[in-house]
């Protein structure tokens, strides 16, 4: 439990204060966002259609992007190393260093999501349900991208590499996060069985994805 | 002989080199076979004779999807099972099922205008293919960017296991929003049920595919026995040179 | 054989699929060659593998 703690501190304090990976995905998220406009034309009630969609876009490219750092920074340092050898069983260890990016870098985005569908003229109503999606599909994001963070740094390949694999990967948690979302928001739909299919898939992902990421670290670092 | 011998890699050329031949001969015979068949399969009378692609698309659509299924059990053999030819057998496999995944998503496309209207519908199926195209590229992309063969085989073996865990809930949503987003219509390529005269000519041609895959999957590998065994080589040399001196 | 007002799309079809396996057959043949050629190069340098030292 002290291990735990002591990885999740540190890895948190080293998100916030390092080059702000932390805020820079929320910046990320809110410079896509502005830029959909620009490229769909400012139709109001298009926008709205469409709103949770980019959204869900927004925070999925977000979360892509700030997966790079998730291991890189520890790989160059030989800190991953020593994790490898540690106290804590690498699932563990890798899954904790995932809360901790969830926690800086997926966090904020849900928290500026609300801010960004009055850009987008998502009806107030909606925003909270909307928040929520993202609430608890961005973990998945970040637990099926820990996969592709591993098997990138084991390669040592680049960002590009890892959303080529991670990408078609999140494509079920894209799907039910937006159809949730839409639901909540034009009531067309139930918001019930894509809600709950979210949620199943986010409880899966915290489960798989360490154990992948730890098989792939283990396999490609010995 | 015991299948013990297909672990080592020499035995396992020789086995190659004596069985590519027949297996060769086998599927160009069948392969005449299906396209007799296929050209006197009588028309669909709903599509007229452009049914036949069917006959195509189909059988692409089946090795695909066998390509990962035999690259995951392949993957299970280097992570779990230490075979020594597991990760060539994966790596095999791989550029084959991807040609095939794409000849499937271009003769769907094809298909698909006649019938439709349109070069491209996010039908259920056509869509799942196209993630699984997807899900090829990135693993075609470990095996060929590692610099070692066998680190990137074990990295491609993990994604080829995640990938086979993720296929059916993609394969799911997929569905699931295909029919959230269509309620009214059913575009189910090649109708609902096969006409049992098409059924024949569909059944010879997958066979026809089935034993080209099996073909090529054997000469790939057997290419890239001799690709390492250069690279063994070479390295060797390397190391000797750098001993005298 | 009469393929009907869509001909071309069913040729079309035929056609890319055997590009694309003659491009796979292709890439096997050139490669296997290729590998067979360096192979015989390297062994009438006189590099051998480590288990034909052996025997």
């Amino acid at each position: 439990m002290i291990a735990f703690n002591a990885l999740l501190v540190r890895d948190m304090r080293l998100a916030i204060r390092v080059g702000g990976g932390a805020l820079m995905g929320a910046l990320f998220f809110l410079i896509v966002v502005t830029m959909m406009p620009f490229a769909i034309g400012p139709d109001l009630a298009l926008l709205a259609r469409i709103g949770p969609a980019i959204l869900w876009l927004g925070a999925l490219l977000a979360s892509l992007l700030a997966l790079d750092r998730l291991f890189a920074t520890d790989h160059e340092d030989g800190s991953l190393d020593l994790l490898m050898m540690g106290a804590l069983p690498l699932e563990l260890s890798v899954a904790t260093k995932a809360i901790a990016h969830w926690l800086t870098t997926g966090l904020p985005l849900v928290v500026i999501a609300p801010l960004l569908g009055l850009m987008l003229n998502v009806e107030l109503h909606a925003m909270g349900w909307l928040a929520l999606t993202l609430l608890v599909g961005t973990p998945a994001l970040t637990f099926i991208g820990l996969v592709g963070a591993a098997l990138a740094v084991a390669l040592r390949r680049g960002g590009l590499l890892l959303a080529v694999l991670v990408l078609p990967l999140t494509v079920p948690v894209l799907i039910f996060g937006v159809a949730a979302a839409n639901a909540a928001l034009f009531g067309a739909t139930p918001f019930g069985p894509p809600f709950t299919i979210l949620c199943a898939l986010t409880l899966a992902s915290l489960v798989l994805g360490p154990i992948a990421a730890a098989a792939a670290l283990r396999h490609g670092l010995e | 002989m015991p299948i013990i011998d297909l672990a080592n890699p020499t035995r396992f050329l020789t086995i190659a080199n004596r069985a590519l031949p027949w297996l060769i001969a086998v599927t160009v015979i069948v392969f005449a076979i299906g396209l007799f068949y296929v050209m006197n399969a009588p028309d669909d009378y709903q599509q007229g004779a452009t049914v036949k692609i069917m006959f195509l698309h189909v059988p692409a659509a089946w090795l695909g999807m066998l390509g990962w299924g035999l690259m995951s059990v392949a993957a299970l053999g280097t992570l779990v099972w230490r075979h020594p030819l597991a990760d060539v057998a994966g790596k095999a496999a791989a550029p084959i099922g991807a040609a095939f995944t794409f000849i499937c998503l271009v003769t769907g496309s094809l298909w698909g205008r006649p019938t439709w209207g349109t070069y491209w519908v996010w039908d259920a199926r056509l869509t799942s293919m196209l993630v699984l195209l997807l899900l090829y590229f990135g693993v075609l992309a470990l095996y060929w960017t590692a610099e070692e063969p066998g680190r990137g085989a074990r990295a491609a073996a993990i994604l080829s296991l995640v990938g086979a865990v993720n296929l059916p809930i993609i394969k799911f949503s997929v569905d699931w929003w295909n029919t959230l987003h269509q309620p009214a219509s059913v575009f189910r390529m090649g109708g609902s049920t096969i006409d049992p005269a098409l059924l024949t000519p569909l059944l010879i041609m997958a066979l026809a595919f089935t034993l080209l895959f099996a073909t090529l999957h054997l000469a790939v590998m057997r290419n890239e026995i001799l690709r390492r065994r250069v690279r063994s080589m070479r390295l060797m040399q390397a190391q000797e040179l750098a001993e005298a001196t | 054989m009469n393929l009907g007002p869509h001909a071309d799309f069913i040729v079309a079809a035929y056609a890319v699929t055997l590009f694309v396996v003659a491009a796979l057959v292709g890439w096997v043949v050139l490669d296997y060659s290729a590998q067979c050629r360096t192979l015989g190069d390297l062994e009438a340098r006189g590099v051998t593998r480590r288990s034909q030292r052996k025997g």
